[in-house]
């Protein structure tokens, strides 16, 4: 049955009016291709962000100094593990497999966050990526629990839990080393010095450079402007960095009372450009770690597939 | 028409804007036990060191299991095997911290004291190779997944016939400890079982490579089931169990799922020991040396730090 012009629009329309109404989008709804596409696009890189970012992470399970830690982080990148299953899922929704998406990301055909081809060189690393990293991807994640298409969004209301409680556990482990050693403070510094201008770099190009944001805003799937979620992000920081006693390395930033919010420099555009072209401190080796991965673990799909295939060809009866 | 939830965006910023009762956030604060604290007293009649030396023993062997394991991290062939290696990783790390927290209570961790971390944390990370009183299957290196699944296998089919005995033994932190790893390791052990079968019965190339697997761990198996003078006293004590009594359930389990799998009981000798000393004495393989080498070294960088 082929759907004619007429009854297209009609579709079009009905999806309009459930998104301006705020309603949700479900997988067996009629949608625009762009809308699909667009949802395709965002959710894989969400999902590919969470798989490439157990690596950074992943490096300092086997060297955590204690083993309470080495629980906490173990358990975090096993979330993350868990968020990346849940996402590919709601691909699949969307008509896309995670075997396909996954040869996407390793063929760098699919972007992931650019934040994740920085190193992890200390331990306070840990800290700083719990408390700024998933600060950021909490304050641009929590208004997707509100996006337009149903099955993101019941993902996303998970994640963000889970991100929040990282969160916590980032900054509890900062409060912890800050009240330690000097060798511990100055790890801190040292990593939020690091990690600050890159974290801001999460929220993606500056509204006028942001090709797919109007679109995205007008179909509900995204709720805020990157420029919008950068400033909540820097105004939510800047008072849990003066409790914890670290500075954030921005001599431009400060409060202004005009605006009620926080004045800070400018961003290293050009340094945002590099990474995400694929040439940051780490792309090329996340990359080849994660096709590794996946390579060498073909030998074991395809035995389970192997296997399935002659369970359910004897439980075929006998003719 | 669906209606969205009432995700409120605001309050959820706010709450993550404010800083304080972090303490309630932090995964993995004090220990679970069960019912036994750490510090109940030592069984009348049973030598407190031998009971230190014991809960040693028992925390070293899924403590090191659990870093092998770890070491699978963002490579294993699928996400839900990252999630469910990483799931026997922490379910053998918990069993460790408990174990490690009692054998500090008995005094074990004081010869290893250099600065203020818990007991825990100087039994795992300021005592040297020789020290360790766990057997050398849990230390060697993991190879492909193959002989990871044979080596979770036999390793969670031995530990849980080991801990369902301890749910009687007279130690109550011993008891408890057992009671609740009881049915982690049955999960473990299912887990394991599972991938044998797809693996021996998958593909020509995934039935070699598991039966490569079980080769070579197979001459870890010998040591499982040999007692040390430590376990020999403490079984007459009525707190630890003979190790040797368990080989007929491990060989049971194997024999249930190895011909299943279609693959053959390898025929291997065990390692030999050294002057007849083994994990069990602190005579390791060199595997356990680089690893713990790598545990051990941020934390050993800073010996008068806590983290």
């Amino acid at each position: 049955m082929t759907v004619t012009e007429d009854e297209t629009r009609d579709l079009e329309a009905d999806f309009e009016r459930t998104v301006a109404a705020e309603g949700r989008i479900e997988p067996r709804d009629w949608m625009p291709e762009g809308y699909r596409k667009t949802l395709i696009r965002q959710i894989a890189q969400h999902a590919h962000s969470e798989i490439i970012g157990m690596q950074p992470e992943g490096n300092w399970i086997l060297r955590a100094p204690s083993l309470r830690r080495k629980a906490i982080l173990l358990a975090k990148v096993q979330d993350e593990a868990g968020h990346g299953l849940y996402l590919y899922s709601a691909t699949e929704t969307l008509g896309v497999d995670r075997a396909e998406l996954t040869e996407k990301l390793i063929d760098a055909k699919q972007k992931y966050s650019s934040i994740f081809n920085y190193p992890t060189l200390t331990f306070a690393d840990i800290g700083v990526i719990g408390w700024l990293v998933d600060g950021a991807a909490i304050c641009n994640q929590v208004p997707l629990c509100r996006s337009s298409y149903g099955p993101y969004a019941r993902a996303m209301v998970r994640i963000c839990k889970e991100e929040s409680f990282h969160q916590r556990q980032g900054f509890e482990l900062l409060r912890t080393l800050m009240a330690g050693t000097d060798a511990q403070r100055a790890m801190v510094q040292d990593a939020v010095d690091r990690w600050w201008w890159p974290s801001l770099m999460m929220f993606g190009p500056a509204d006028g450079d942001s090709p797919n944001t109007q679109q995205s805003m007008a179909w509900r799937i995204k709720r805020h402007t990157n420029d919008e979620l950068r400033q909540r992000y820097v105004d939510m920081t800047v008072p849990q960095a003066a409790a914890l006693g670290v500075t954030l390395p921005d001599p431009e930033l400060r409060w202004n009372d005009e605006l009620q919010a926080h004045d800070f420099g400018a961003i290293d555009w050009d340094e945002f450009a590099q990474v995400v072209k694929g040439a940051g401190p780490c792309n090329a080796q996340r990359l080849a770690n994660r096709r590794a991965a996946h390579e060498d673990g073909q030998w074991v799909r395809d035995a389970a597939a192997a296997y399935a295939a002659k369970r359910a060809h004897q439980e075929v009866p006998a003719a | 028409m669906h209606s969205h939830d009432e995700t409120d965006d605001e309050n959820v910023y706010d709450a993550l804007a404010s800083a304080d009762d972090d303490g309630r956030w932090a995964f993995g604060t004090g220990f679970d036990a069960g019912t036994a604290e750490i510090d109940a007293p030592v069984p009348e009649g049973v030598d407190r060191d031998d009971l230190a030396t014991y809960c040693l023993m028992l925390a070293d062997d899924a403590l090191v299991a659990s870093q092998r394991l770890a070491g699978w991290t963002t490579k294993a062939p699928e996400l839900e095997e990252e999630v469910a290696l990483a799931n026997i990783a922490l379910d053998l790390l918990g069993q460790a911290r408990v174990l490690l927290a009692r054998a500090g209570h008995l005094g074990a961790a004081e010869p290893f004291r250099v600065g203020p971390q818990d007991d825990e944390d100087v039994l795992a990370y300021f005592r040297d190779d020789r020290a360790f009183r766990n057997v050398t299957l849990v230390e060697i290196d993991l190879g492909d997944f193959a002989q990871t699944v044979a080596w979770i296998l036999v390793l969670a089919s031995w530990r849980l016939a080991l801990l369902q005995r301890l749910t009687g033994s007279r130690d109550p932190v011993l008891a408890a400890v057992a009671g609740k790893a009881v049915k982690e390791l049955t999960y473990h052990r299912d887990y394991a079982a599972q991938w044998v079968l797809r693996l021996g019965d998958g593909t020509p190339l995934s039935h070699a490579r598991m039966q490569a697997g079980l080769e070579a761990v197979w001459p870890f198996v010998e040591e499982l089931f040999t007692a040390h003078a430590v376990e020999r006293r403490l079984v007459d004590a009525g707190v630890a169990v003979d190790p040797t009594e368990l080989r007929g359930e491990v060989e049971a389990v194997l024999d249930q799922v190895l011909p299943a799998a279609t693959l053959t009981r390898p025929d291997r000798a065990a390692v030999g020991l050294v002057g007849g000393r083994g994990g069990r004495d602190g005579v390791h393989t060199e595997a356990l040396g680089p690893v713990l080498a790598v545990m051990q070294s941020l934390a050993r960088a800073h010996p008068e730090a806590t983290w």
